[in-house]
């Protein structure tokens, strides 16, 4: 579930802070590892998860890799909605059948 | 950079026990009753969410300090089988005149008294536009920041 990903890859604090590094401009790793309190690894296994959940991308650039976040955001604005809605129409089935009086197993 | 994304529309698909014109009026006339408090674009909470029963009527927010927040219009009201909303609020989570995606729900009758509700959000590719505007706002509040703090809402919930 691209939703599930999404969530999960920014409920992690610091990477939360690289993704919020990101969304100032693309970043290559060495770069988002500075003035953060984890290896420069360990900032690379972040990015492959926030690549994994679709708010990443990456390319190459000589033999630097360049992170951005996505240049329209699109993905994440449909899994975003997409969450929005499942919970609106539960809530809107939830009130009809309330009203209809009568709980159907 | 230049890559068009071209998201597919949401689609969603529910049966609920009552007839069409019952499931038609919940979700318009008792629109408030169930749309959720979390769903504002807006820091002061929701007090009261509204459909105008009619084309061409609008459908907002009104929130805890008065102020209105509007998400868009009534684009067709047929009642007790389609209702189509413009929803103008763009990718940057604010309400946009120039962008226009629509919002239809179908009520179907299945007899036994469910009625199917078919749901769209569709062009959803039309949030973009203004792309670097929103680009250029990604460091502002209203940017990829307000996005997260909805994203750790949702997660936190």
């Amino acid at each position: 579930m691209t939703n599930a990903l999404a969530f999960a890859a920014l409920a992690d604090p610091t990477r939360r802070e690289v993704f919020e590094r990101l969304a100032r401009g693309p970043r290559a790793v060495g770069d988002l590892a500075q003035g953060l309190p984890v290896s420069r690894p360990a900032v690379s296994q972040h990015l492959k998860v926030l690549k994994a959940a679709g708010l990443v991308t990456d390319r190459a650039e000589g033999a630097r890799r360049v992170y951005q976040i996505d240049p329209q955001g699109l993905g994440q604005i449909r899994a975003w909605l997409d969450r929005f809605w499942d919970q609106a129409l539960d809530a809107f089935k939830a009130e009809v059948e309330r009203d209809e009086g009568e709980p159907t197993s | 950079m230049s890559q068009t994304i071209q998201p597919a529309a949401i689609r969603k698909s529910l049966t609920v026990k009552a007839s069409p014109e019952k499931a038609f009026a919940v979700f318009t006339d008792g629109f408030d009753r169930w749309w959720p408090r979390s769903h504002t674009i807006d820091k002061s909470p929701l007090k009261r969410a509204v459909i105008e029963p009619r084309q061409g009527g609008r459908w907002y927010g009104l929130n805890e300090d008065g102020v209105e927040s509007p998400w868009g219009e009534v684009l067709a009201w047929e009642p007790p089988v389609r209702l189509l909303l413009a929803w103008r609020i763009n990718g940057k989570f604010t309400y946009d005149p120039a962008v226009l995606t629509e919002v239809e729900v179908r009520f179907t009758p299945e007899g036994d008294g469910l009625t199917r509700v078919d749901f769209e959000h569709r062009h959803l590719e039309r949030l973009g536009e203004g792309g670097e505007k929103a680009r250029a706002a990604m460091g502002g509040p209203g940017g990829w920041g307000g996005i997260l703090e909805r994203f750790k809402t949702a997660v936190e919930a």
